[in-house]
């Protein structure tokens, strides 16, 4: 286990790298978007003047790289600033945003994964069947819909004509957690669709791709029933991309469910972020992208750990 | 102005009151330069029975746009979030009421100099702030003078740039001096920029706290999300039916569609054109469909080619079909434009210049003797200008085809338009918010050295009469000075306007509204708050 | 009870006692449970629902005729080898690539199959179908038929060529990180950690506004946020392919990189990575999709199918049809797609059971 626990460190190291750059990156990309936060913020209303003034009151007129290393020297020690445009403190703003944001991750990938996961087993043991195809159809249907159009449907079908369902999924404090469940089960729904078919295909194309192998082969040939073979012999082994396709779509379900948040105004991470970058308001932005950024190497850090823990051949490297 | 007894004037102004495209006041204004007396004129405004508000109730509104980095800074208002909020915790010194007249808010009377260029207001002595703080001259002053001066980063400074001076006279009388006659002077003051905020002790205001004088003062907030309120129990004013408001920001379409289908709110701020019919079925929503001054524009630069030509520019206006626009793309929800930016909706309205229609012929003989056959320009838009703006130019594009005009639609990013593509690109589209009076409009976008001269345009007797009008005081003098502004803009101008937009928005059936209802913002200019209640 | 009911069950005990005679035990079964299916259903649902059934069955019916046709078209002009390989395709599979053969078709003639030209206005809006406009006319009074056959050259071109290039990039770098390993690996590694970390619309928000919104911007945007999808994937796969003992003993028989990945892990990988393509393919179409919400698409007024679902989306609460139009199209060549890939899925596997 101490290699595991050297590469943990390892990983957490070069992770804490990979957020540097995407600082970097996200800095830079902000800096070259077209307009700046004193024309954004003004809006059709903005005069070279008035630009002026508000560049020169939110300090905008010092050099690109002054501003950055000002924001990462508060930043390394836990000062992530204040947003340019409202003064306030970048913590505050996104702590209660990116909680939402959680739970709502947490609410559909407790239902998303195991049902994928099961559905995937299942459909690898029934392959080819009528079973199979329409399971198939279904998962495809739904992810090839547009999320925000899933999400239309949905509210017109358990909200609007059968009113099962609240429409919007927006909180408010004293809510108990039964009604919070209720209010946000349709967006937890729609991202369910969204990701179930992914994790359910990737983790049958991993199963059936093992079937094949000669230890498959010599399990069938004892006769091991098919559940038997799949689950305790193939399913071992097709742990490592299953993990890895649901640490991606775990951390989809955190960073990409702004249109999601849109249609049932639901207030997450997402609208804030890309309300920061229409208003370039650069602390947010950065602080929001290194949430997801380290969400990101977080969920990969555990896909790896656990794709090397379910393989003993890389749990013991020659 | 047309001479006395024209029936066909008056038979047009009646129609125009029943569809509630003219307001009340500008329907007794022409009614009577059309001959009639005033009484006569009022008999011929239909009004609904006015209904008996009650008090009570939360009023649930879904709004259309909203940011979560808005402020509550005065000066760089521009979300709709922002100025409903603002209509309803903080007061100004003006208000447009629903019939489209100028009212009081804090100010409870206004008079001017002979010459139009120094104006004193009354402030009543009954306003206070939700801290407890009376609300005095002082003020007044420094919410002002928050948009003037080196170092303010207001949005609305350029209004304000003919101010000289503003003076607190006591503790309720302010005195402001102009650098020439303005007569809309207090029509400015209903601007969304204009709210009044607390004073510091340095002349500075406090607008971070977000305290205002305002009918309802804010329990709790959240930014692009939602904001309650609750009514502020020292309010100088008449209304605040509601105990309780809560502003919700909805901005996808859908969502607000189905929060009003559904009862999660009580009234919405926009809705979908194009789901318009299909909503008006609902007999628990009304749909409520106001002229406006707002109005989408069109400007070509005028010291560019091709546009320095004015038969280019002529060519390219009649080239376009507006009845099929306002069909197609408005959903019949808009007034046709005629290239002059003066709304029916607004006063002095000419109401006698021929309207341009599509004429691809003309359109065709123009270029020719322009010596421009075959001409191709680019036009450049964004979907955030106008739902179904870039439909629009598409629209457009087929229309002018038949013109021989080839125009490319250029669609380019929401994000950073009014920055990057809005007064750079030579051909765009644009979306102009409602304002109060032709003065205001011409002066902001006309004028040869304004800022936002959106098409570069430059006439010397605009000009001249601009001014002059300005300064006017009386009423049939200023509204021939308008008339020759508006055949100049429309004939020698470089902005082609479709349509003015109406403002189309709903309610549910249980909430009362006035029998008039201001055009100067959706939701009855952003003061439903305050002017609607709860029928039951 | 109606002839239509009548013929209804008639029809189908015939087909089950025919089935039953030719010991067709599947289509026996198949036949005779929709038999007591429609029996629950007739009683509730009444006539309604079982024409609803004969439709649905007919439509099923039609589509495996044709595909069965188009199969067995298939392996009549293909070549000889080319032509035991479609024998071993399964009805679905033919049906996606009928599918798949119609779009491409639809595609590359589009200008020839389309009654009216893309941007043309022909009607009043929404004008209802008749038989001039084959599905009525959209917003503006244009032909959404035409449209939709517009928008398969496109949307589909697009995607395609965005995904191909994923594809070409995140497969590379992925098998050269898993066979060459230490430092190439780690920044390849980290390379995409940082571009992934970063969402995608987000991403490709920042780098749209910042380079223009023309077609080749596009693609090599799109294609760069989605091949470290692919790059994991191929480097997850490839990992554990690499620490097998023929790799290793290729290794020591001193075999280059180049040949361990031809010969020896790229075979042994291609499932995942095929069953990969196919949903990368759906995603690709879906962001492109999610763009236009942003402005930041295609230009109008080229018909793309993610714009013309978004356009008209708020329909749907009421139950108008419009936006389903191109969102069934879209569906419908994820849905073909993924039935190819399935099948090429399940001979690659190497299984021969049946």
């Amino acid at each position: 286990m101490g290699d595991i626990a050297r590469l943990v460190a390892k990983r957490l190291g070069l992770g804490l790298l990979t957020l540097l750059v995407v600082s970097v990156l996200i800095f830079f990309a902000v800096e070259l978007l077209p307009g700046d936060i004193a024309q954004a913020v003004l809006g059709q209303g903005a005069t070279e003047e008035n630009v002026a003034a508000l560049r020169e009151r939110m300090g905008l007129n010092k050099p690109a790289p002054v501003r950055y290393f000002e924001w990462l020297g508060g930043a390394v020690t836990g000062d992530f600033g204040v947003s340019l445009i409202s003064g306030e403190k970048v913590t505050t703003a996104i702590t209660g945003r990116f909680v939402n944001t959680l739970f709502l991750a947490t609410y559909a990938a407790v239902i998303a994964v195991p049902l994928a996961i099961i559905l995937g087993v299942i459909v690898a043991l029934l392959r080819n069947t009528i079973f199979d195809r329409v399971a198939n159809v279904m998962t495809l249907t739904s992810i090839s819909s547009p999320e925000f159009f899933l999400g239309y449907i949905l509210i017109l079908f358990l909200a609007v004509k059968n009113p099962y369902f609240p429409a919007l999924a927006s909180l408010s404090e004293g809510m108990s957690f039964g009604e919070i469940l209720h209010r946000t089960f349709l967006p937890a729904l729609t991202l369910v669709l969204v990701v179930t078919a992914h994790m359910m295909r990737m983790t049958r194309a991993a199963i059936i791709n093992l079937l094949a192998s000669p230890y498959i082969e010599m399990a069938r040939l004892k006769g091991t029933p098919p559940w038997k073979v799949i689950v305790k012999h193939a399913l071992p082994n097709a742990w490592a991309p299953i993990i890895n396709v649901v640490a991606l779509n775990i951390a989809y379900l955190i960073t990409g469910v702004v249109l999601v948040e849109v249609v049932f105004v639901y207030p997450g991470i997402g609208q804030l972020l890309v309300d920061a970058v229409s208003k370039r308001d650069f602390p947010i932005v950065q602080a929001c992208c290194l949430i997801f950024a380290a969400t990101f190497i977080l969920l990969n850090l555990a896909a790896d750990v656990g794709a090397i823990l379910t393989n003993p051949r890389l749990r013991h490297p020659k | 102005m047309k001479k006395p007894s024209d029936p066909q004037l008056l038979d047009r102004l009646s129609e125009a009151a029943r569809q509630g495209r003219i307001s009340r006041r500008s329907f007794l204004h022409y009614a009577s330069a059309a001959g009639l007396t005033m009484t006569g004129a009022t008999g011929l405004w239909t009004k609904q029975a006015a209904a008996q508000p009650q008090r009570g109730g939360t009023f649930r509104w879904g709004l259309h746009d909203g940011n979560t980095a808005d402020t509550h800074d005065p000066g760089t208002y521009l979300s709709r979030q922002q100025i409903y909020v603002a209509h309803t915790h903080r007061s100004y010194l003006t208000m447009i009421n629903g019939d489209g007249s100028l009212g009081p808010d804090l100010a409870t009377s206004w008079s001017a100099s002979a010459d139009a260029s120094e104006w004193t207001f009354e402030i009543t002595p009954d306003a206070s702030f939700h801290s407890g703080k009376k609300l005095t001259a002082n003020d007044v002053v420094a919410s002002l003078n928050h948009h003037r001066g080196d170092g303010s980063t207001s949005a609305a400074k350029a209004l304000l740039s003919d101010v000289t001076d503003i003076k607190a006279d006591g503790d309720y009388t302010v005195v402001v001096s102009l650098t020439g006659g303005n007569a809309d002077f207090p029509w400015l003051m209903t601007d969304y920029h204009m709210a009044i905020c607390p004073a510091n002790a340095d002349g500075t205001i406090d607008w971070q706290s977000g305290d205002g004088s305002g009918p309802y003062k804010i329990d709790s907030q959240e930014w692009g999300v939602r904001c309650n309120l609750s009514r502020h129990d020292g309010w100088h004013g008449e209304g605040a039916y509601f105990d309780k408001v809560e502003i919700l920001v909805l901005n996808d379409p859908n969502a607000r569609q189905t929060a009003l289908v559904t009862g999660d709110v009580d009234s919405v701020s926009l809705i979908e054109l194009k789901t318009m019919g299909l909503l008006q079925r609902n007999p628990n929503i009304v749909i409520q469909n106001i002229p406006s001054a707002g109005a989408i524009t069109m400007p070509m630069h005028c010291n560019k080619a091709p546009f320095d030509n004015v038969d280019v520019r002529n060519a390219l206006k009649l080239a376009m079909d507006r009845d099929e626009i306002i069909e197609k793309i408005a959903f019949g929800a808009a007034t046709k434009g005629n290239d002059f930016h003066h709304s029916p909706a607004q006063p002095y309205w000419p109401d006698d210049i021929p309207q341009r229609e599509y004429d691809p012929d003309q359109a065709r003989s123009l270029l020719k003797k322009a010596g421009a056959e075959g001409l191709t320009v680019s036009l450049s838009t964004a979907d955030s200008v106008y739902a179904g703006a870039v439909d629009m130019c598409v629209l457009y594009k087929e229309q002018a085809a038949k013109a021989g005009i080839n125009i490319n639609v250029v669609r380019e990013p929401n994000d950073g338009y009014y920055s990057d593509v809005w007064l750079k690109k030579p051909f765009t589209l644009v979306s102009w918010g409602a304002r109060p009076t032709p003065d205001v409009m011409y002066t902001l976008a006309y004028k040869a050295d304004a800022a936002w001269n959106e098409s570069f345009w430059q006439n010397e007797r605009f000009n001249e009469v601009l001014l002059q009008a300005k300064a006017e005081l009386n009423d049939t003098l200023r509204a021939e000075m308008y008339r020759e502004m508006a055949m100049l803009a429309r004939d020698d101008g470089g902005t082609l306007i479709p349509f003015f937009n109406n403002f189309v928005y709903a309610h549910s059936a249980k909430v009362g509204v006035p029998d008039q209802l201001a055009a100067s913002w959706e939701c009855d200019g952003a003061r439903a708050a305050s002017r609607w209640w709860f029928t039951s | 009870m109606s002839t239509f009911v009548i013929g209804y069950y008639a029809l189908l005990i015939a087909a089950s006692c025919l089935a039953a005679y030719f010991n067709k035990r599947t289509v026996f079964m198949l036949i005779f449970s929709l038999t007591l299916v429609s029996f629950v259903l007739g009683i509730v649902g009444g006539v309604w629902a079982l024409q609803m059934v004969t439709g649905f069955s007919a439509a099923l019916a039609l589509a495996a005729g044709t595909s069965y046709a188009f199969r067995e078209f298939l392996i009549i002009i293909a070549s000889k080898n080319l032509a035991k390989e479609l024998r071993t395709a399964p009805l679905t599979a033919a049906f996606g690539m009928f599918v798949i053969f119609t779009y491409a078709i639809a595609g590359i003639f589009a200008p020839a199959i389309a009654p009216y030209g893309e941007a043309e206005i022909v009607s009043s809006a929404f004008a209802p179908p008749d038989e001039n406009l084959l599905l009525g006319a959209d917003q503006l009074g244009r032909d959404m038929f035409s449209r939709i056959i517009f928008g398969a050259r496109n949307t589909v071109g697009l995607a395609l060529l965005a995904t191909i290039l994923a594809f070409l990039m995140g497969a590379a770098a992925g098998l050269l990180a898993a066979t060459r390993g230490g430092i190439l690996d780690q920044f390849l590694g980290r390379t995409a950690d940082v571009i992934m970390s970063v969402p995608s619309l987000i991403f490709a928000l920042l780098m749209l506004s910042i380079f223009g919104t023309n077609l080749l911007v596009i693609v090599v945007v799109v294609a760069v946020i989605y091949s470290p999808r692919v790059f994991r994937l191929t480097r997850a796969v490839a990992g554990n392919v690499v620490v097998m003992d023929y790799i290793e003993a290729a290794k020591l028989r001193g075999e280059g990189n180049w040949y361990l990945i031809r010969r020896e892990i790229l075979p042994n990988s291609t499932a995942p990575l095929i069953a990969e393509f196919g949903l990368e393919f759906c995603f690709v179409f879906l962001l492109i999709a999610g763009l236009s919400f942003l402005g930041l698409g295609i230009q109008p007024p080229t018909a793309d199918w993610g714009s013309m679902v978004r356009e008209n989306a708020t329909l749907i609460s009421f139950g108008d049809m419009t936006p389903l139009i191109p969102a069934a199209a879209i569906a419908l060549l994820t849905v073909a797609v993924n039935f190819v890939v399935d099948w090429m899925l399940f001979r690659s596997s190497g299984l021969k059971e049946q």
